[in-house]
């Protein structure tokens, strides 16, 4: 673990974007704890403030402080991408790794069908799932979880499809192990790393989703102090100060470019032959 | 193949909408019709046969080219969605471009001056572009180019053949925060592929039998390393339309993507099926002519 921990910090990618997540992460955890106000807290007289030793980023349309603001939404912003992200995941490995395992007809008949879903783009999907739905967070993650499926469920097939050769799944069905077992405990774990490497990149991408549904009105609702939901409001106001549109953006960026880096430094650390 | 993924995607969409809570007919008459008017418009429009039996119906209608009519304005969908798709393909057009134009000879310069400053430079522009989603990126720059230095028009759509110029000007910011995503993912894609190409054998032996480097490139080396990005190009198409729906309900562009906005919001549910399926489509019918792009460049690669 330590050595995996070097290489990864080795190379600049895998150092930066540790860091920045590790950022993001201790935001979520204690954000909400050293918040200097109230986020939902209306100051009539204190809007529009630049930033200054009361108000370190200033505040909004509403005299709420952006800083406070933005510590208490990490949760509602990176939380629900993660896990969003890692359920569209498993919903997606599973089907990959069957897929590749069962091969011929039922194989082929799986990756069409995927194909077909891919052909509705993901932030399409996820507006008509969350219409279903109806508009909250919590639908909001099961469409972005819904939406990732599919291509999750494409990369894990062409990983799995090498592992699948692999003469120790050979040894398994020869052993006269179900398939059940074959998939879990012999295939799973060694499609693991690639898959983690593209779940990090997807993170941010999960993010971006979230935003987008919130600033469509499918998303948090308001007063909610998610990220997205912060910008698309500030859009009405941002002649009067930019500071609200553009300190939640920035905190959007730490997070996309954090896990992106993040994901790129882990494929550099998980390939051997680098 | 195409075929099987429209009969897909149909089943998708046409399940989806089933599910939505609106009732057509409700729609149609408003909320104070009587239950004998409600009934008898659903027996009219086939809203009381079994769902099989309507998909079934839907479909036939979808492929004799009738996309049924909109609940919210009375009117064929299928004009309407086609004149907005025709605005938006041409948002796509441009987007795709300006993508090219600028994602290949990045991703090619990263890769030849690999590890160097301008390595660096291409792979810190491309992080720059994932960071942020598109209605982000678009108000930002709306903010900037429009309201600050007034150089271009902050949102609208002018017809290209009514004022060539005044459509171009109200094209430049769409396109811009549409193509910076993708400029960012191709040309790392390019960079890898290019990257591998040039630790291959035959690049070796052809600069080993004495060819400059500018002839192994050129020659040997990009024809190879480009043909992939055929196929990323069209499987990125499916992100270009997610990013055209944002794109385009923030500039008010009447294309498809502000349709089907639209239409969701109003539970049109015609509008709705119409709209995905001409989008899926769209996806699809690009990604098949890639295919037969990529075997027609590549005789190695056969499809059966």
């Amino acid at each position: 673990m330590t050595e995996f921990m070097k290489r990864l910090l080795k190379t600049p990618q895998g150092a930066i974007g540790t860091f920045l997540v590790v950022l993001v992460l201790a935001i979520v955890v204690f954000g909400p704890l050293v918040a200097p106000y109230d986020p939902e807290k209306l100051s009539p007289l204190a809007r529009y403030k630049g930033p200054s030793a009361a108000y370190w980023l200033g505040t909004d349309q509403y005299g709420r402080d952006i800083f406070s603001r933005l510590l208490i939404g990490a949760r509602a912003t990176v939380v629900m991408a993660v896990l969003a992200t890692i359920a569209g995941t498993l919903i997606g490995a599973l089907i990959g790794t069957a897929s590749a395992f069962l091969g011929g007809r039922a194989d082929e008949l799986i990756m069409r069908t995927i194909d077909a879903v891919m052909s509705i783009p993901s932030l399409l999907f996820a507006l008509l799932v969350v219409n279903l739905l109806g508009s909250s967070t919590v639908n909001a993650l099961v469409a972005v979880a819904i939406a990732f499926a599919p291509g999750m469920a494409r990369i894990t097939r062409s990983v799995a499809l090498s592992v699948r050769k692999q003469d120790y799944v050979n040894a398994a069905i020869a052993r006269g192990e179900s398939s059940g077992y074959i998939i879990r405990r012999e295939m799973l774990p060694n499609v693991i790393a690639p898959i983690i490497v593209e779940m990090t990149i997807r993170v941010s991408f999960a993010v971006m989703l979230f935003a987008t549904l919130s600033f469509l009105g499918l998303g948090a609702q308001p007063p909610a102090a998610e990220w997205g939901l912060m910008v698309s409001e500030a859009r009405r106001y941002m002649h009067m100060s930019a500071g609200i549109l553009i300190w939640p953006s920035v905190a959007i960026a730490i997070v996309a470019v954090g896990f992106n880096l993040l994901g790129d430094g882990l494929r550099d650390a998980l390939n051997p032959r680098t | 193949m195409i075929v099987y993924t429209l009969l897909v995607v149909s089943l998708i969409v046409f399940a989806i909408t089933q599910i939505l809570p609106a009732d057509a007919a409700v729609m149609m008459l408003g909320e104070n019709a009587t239950p004998e008017a409600l009934d008898a418009l659903r027996q009219t429009m086939g809203l009381d046969a079994p769902i099989w039996q309507q998909y079934a119906t839907w479909l036939w209608h979808v492929v004799q080219g009738d996309l049924g009519t909109s609940l919210r304005t009375g009117q064929p969908v299928g004009p309407a969605m086609f004149e907005a798709l025709g605005r938006s393909l041409i948002l796509a057009f441009f987007s795709i471009g300006l993508m090219l134009i600028l994602a290949i000879p990045l991703g090619i310069i990263a890769a030849i001056r690999r590890g160097k400053i301008a390595d660096m430079v291409v792979s810190l522009i491309s992080y720059a572009g994932v960071a942020l989603p598109e209605f982000v990126t678009a108000t930002i720059a709306v903010l900037l180019f429009a309201d600050w230095m007034k150089w271009l028009p902050p949102t609208g759509y002018v017809p290209l053949t009514e004022d060539f110029f005044g459509g171009i000007a109200h094209l430049v910011l769409p396109v811009c925060v549409i193509s910076i995503i993708l400029i960012a993912h191709v040309s790392r894609m390019v960079r890898s592929e290019l990257v591998d190409v040039l630790h291959t054998d035959y690049i070796r032996a052809a600069r080993l039998k004495g060819l400059s480097r500018g002839h192994v490139l050129r020659h040997h080396a990009l024809r190879n390393a480009l043909l992939p990005t055929i196929t990323i190009v069209a499987l990125d198409v499916g992100y270009l339309l997610g990013g055209v729906i944002v794109v385009e309900e923030i500039f008010a562009i009447p294309g498809i993507g502000r349709q089907l906005i639209v239409a969701i919001q109003a539970r049109d549910l015609p509008a709705i099926q119409a709209g995905v399926l001409i989008m899926a489509a769209t996806y699809s019918i690009v990604n098949f002519i890639a295919d037969i792009l990529y075997a027609w460049l590549d005789k190695r690669i056969q499809y059966d």
